[in-house]
């Protein structure tokens, strides 16, 4: 059985000047031990997918439709008292804004230990042994002597893993990673991404890992999903989509990618922008940027459509023989 | 060339002690780290200058330095010949200079509508006077950024990660700077908004002459912007040079480790060799060359004598194999 299941999930604001539909049915699973890389424009809804699955959408946002299960209980109707066990415990969360997750008033070896404690049965000195081995698997250097810090003491990329660690400490089932190593370096990097590797082939972990960095992806994630407008435009093994792209925007994304190997006067770029929640034009979302479009497009809705391994949401994918 | 912005081996420490009584009833001894340690560079104008590095190698420390926001604990910072810290006396100093935070959302204010966040500085300098001459300006910023003229209206929180990013380089861009530090601007953007942002700031170099001081970690985005690259290690640089250079030709072998360790989208389904080693405390630093718990190439003498700066191919690089010849 899949471990998280979403299921044409809606997730919406209501507000003065109407109501804003931020995720638009959208559906996919994680399978035990699996990672899912989240890929997708700016603003396309990735971040929200994953605070709905956590149940903790900023009010007014809300759950408009469609369901969450996680090991086959429904999970979006929770309340906060049921859900707080849940948090931390089987679903760890790593959130795009290191700051606003960490106290400043704490230190970083007393958060993890306070987190530790409310889910796991742990001495005081036990839970301060472990405090100081997750920063050092997180790649804290001198750990033993730093655990006392308080955040602003550290640099921007050594906050984020204090963050990592603080969502890995409990050992939950599921890992919602937001842009996990957007702030670090690359071997940092490196060794964020073997531990979440390691978790997933010796515990089992599922991750669901949102970054827009297509190398990590390439390197960490089973399958991948790319979103756009509050929709996912494809969805696939990584392999797939990163080498055979189907989706015009996905082809455009790879296309965008600074490459190290040789310098460009200027970066390929998607023209335009990703439409307003407020002014998604009918049809299929990405039709006013697109290269491929076709009159249909313009007015019909495309579904995720099968081909081969991947599902793609378009009237005119790419050819298979045609990737640049 | 005129330079910009010149630092001469500056330096800055952190006293990161336990309080004083706690100190006293231990009998531990104050702990000081160096958090940049006698860095020089020179940024002439309209030109980048990048800083790479590991987590914690001190580049934030220098972007502060460079508008200000810290002092040097040693050295001197000048920006167009003059001494930084005389800058507080000189509000047109300031108003030259603007930076884009490493944390878009901790640098934006959340109880400000984005117009007001964005027009701040534009009122703060009085570059414009006149509600309607503002709101155009803010209006314009905030579409060269990608998003739209109505987003003014919007709370910060209503936005996601990379639309932060992006109210924060409108507002950075907005009193005109001349100079302009950008650490990590683009690391919360997804590739197609980073591209048209690059693109943008490369514009606005080539138009305006802009001047840049840029940060990040993905050395495919570094390599695409700077002219200079500066390679730090743990507060120092240790090789600066050229970018293309450096990056057709690393010398230094953490410039090499750095250069390996790169995710790649022709990666997929293999795996990084892991880079080995641990980054050493800034507390206690290794002696000698401080990267040498981490280097193939340490021998005896990189063990206890600190390697200097030396010109090797038009790069300078702080590396004893390297001097010697045997890198
Ligand atoms: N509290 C809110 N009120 C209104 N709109 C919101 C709110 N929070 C998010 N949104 C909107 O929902 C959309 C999706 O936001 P989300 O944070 O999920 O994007 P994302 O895909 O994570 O983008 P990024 O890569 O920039 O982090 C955005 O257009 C954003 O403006
Ligand atoms: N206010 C401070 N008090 C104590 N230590 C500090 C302070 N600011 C920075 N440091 C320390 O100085 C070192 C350099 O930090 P800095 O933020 O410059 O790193 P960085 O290169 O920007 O790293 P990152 O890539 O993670 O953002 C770190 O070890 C950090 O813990
Ligand atoms: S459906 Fe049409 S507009 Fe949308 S991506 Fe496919 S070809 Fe382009
Ligand atoms: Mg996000
Ligand atoms: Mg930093």
């Amino acid at each position: 059985m899949a471990l998280l299941e979403v299921d044409r999930l809606v997730v919406e604001f209501p507000g003065r000047r109407g109501t804003l539909r931020a995720l638009d049915e959208i559906s996919f699973s994680i399978e035990p031990g699996e990672v899912l890389g989240v890929v997708g424009e700016s603003g396309a809804g990735k971040s929200l997918t994953g605070a709905a699955i956590i149940g903790l959408l900023e009010p007014p946002g809300r759950v408009a439709s469609g369901q969450i299960r996680l090991e086959g209980t429904r999970i979006d109707r929770f309340t906060d008292a049921q859900m707080r066990p849940i948090r931390g415990r089987r679903i760890g969360a790593i959130f795009q804004d290191p700051l606003t997750t960490l106290d400043p008033l704490v230190s970083v070896g007393k958060q993890l230990v306070e987190t530790m404690q409310t889910h796991l049965k742990l001495s005081d000195r036990d839970a301060r042994a472990r405090a100081v081995g997750w920063l050092e698997q997180v790649g804290i250097p001198a750990a033993a002597e730093r655990v006392g810090a308080y955040p602003h003491q550290f640099s921007g990329g050594m906050r984020q893993r204090v963050v990592i660690a603080l969502a890995l400490c409990a050992e939950p089932k599921l890992v919602i990673a937001d842009e996990p190593t957007t702030a670090l370096d690359v071997s940092i990097q490196a060794q964020i991404i073997a531990l979440l590797r390691r978790l997933t082939t010796d515990h089992g972990t599922s991750v669901m890992l949102v970054t827009h960095d297509m190398g990590v992806i390439a390197e960490t994630a089973d399958r991948v999903a790319v979103m756009y407008a509050g929709r996912i435009a494809e969805i696939g093994p990584v392999r797939d989509v990163v080498l055979h792209p189907s989706h015009p925007y996905t082809e455009g994304l790879m296309g965008s990618i600074p490459q190290l190997e040789h310098r460009v006067e200027r970066l390929r770029q998607i023209d335009g922008a990703m439409p307003r929640l407020t002014a998604i034009p009918p049809g299929c979302a990405f039709n006013p940027r697109c290269g491929r479009v076709l009159e249909r497009c313009r007015v019909d809705r495309p579904d995720l459509l099968a081909r081969g391994t991947t599902l793609a949401a378009c009237w005119n994918m790419v050819p298979m023989d045609d990737v640049t | 060339m005129s330079s910009v912005l010149e630092a001469i081996e500056v330096s800055r420490r952190f006293d990161v002690s336990r309080p004083a009584l706690q100190r006293l009833l231990s009998g531990e001894r104050r702990r000081i780290l160096t958090a940049v340690d006698a860095v020089s560079f020179d940024i002439p104008r309209a030109t980048t200058l990048s800083l790479v590095g590991e987590s914690g190698c001190g580049k934030s420390t220098i972007a502060r330095l460079a508008v200000g926001l810290y002092a040097p604990s040693e050295g001197e910072i000048r920006f167009e010949g003059y001494p930084l810290s005389s800058a507080r006396a000189q509000p047109g100093l300031r108003r030259k200079m603007n930076m884009i935070f490493q944390d878009p959302y901790a640098s934006l204010n959340p109880r400000w509508r984005v117009r007001d966040i964005v027009a701040e500085p534009i009122r703060a300098f009085r570059i414009l006077s006149g509600q309607k001459a503002i709101a155009d300006r803010v209006g314009g910023l905030l579409s060269q950024v990608g998003l739209s003229p109505a987003d003014g209206e919007k709370f910060p929180h209503e936005f996601s990660g990379g639309q932060r990013q992006r109210i924060s380089i409108a507002r950075a861009l907005s009193s005109e700077p001349e100079f302009l530090v950008c650490d990590e601007p683009t690391s919360a953007l997804d590739v197609s908004v980073q591209a048209q942002i690059l693109n943008l700031m490369r514009d606005l170099q080539q138009r305006l002459g802009l001047t840049y001081l840029f940060i990040s970690h993905n050395l495919a985005v570094v390599r695409h912007m700077s002219d200079r690259l500066g390679v730090m290690y743990l507060g120092r640089i240790v090789e600066q040079g050229r970018g293309e250079d450096i990056f057709r030709n690393p010398q230094h072998p953490y410039t090499r480790l750095l250069l390996d360790a790169i995710p790649d989208v022709a990666m997929v389904g293999r795996t990084r060799a892991p880079v080995s080693g641990e980054v050493p405390s800034p507390i206690a630093p290794p002696s000698g060359c401080t990267f040498h718990p981490r280097c193939p190439l340490a021998n005896e003498r990189c063990r206890v004598e600190k390697p200097s700066h030396t010109r090797s191919a038009d790069v300078m690089v702080a590396c004893h194999a390297v001097q010697e010849g045997r890198a």
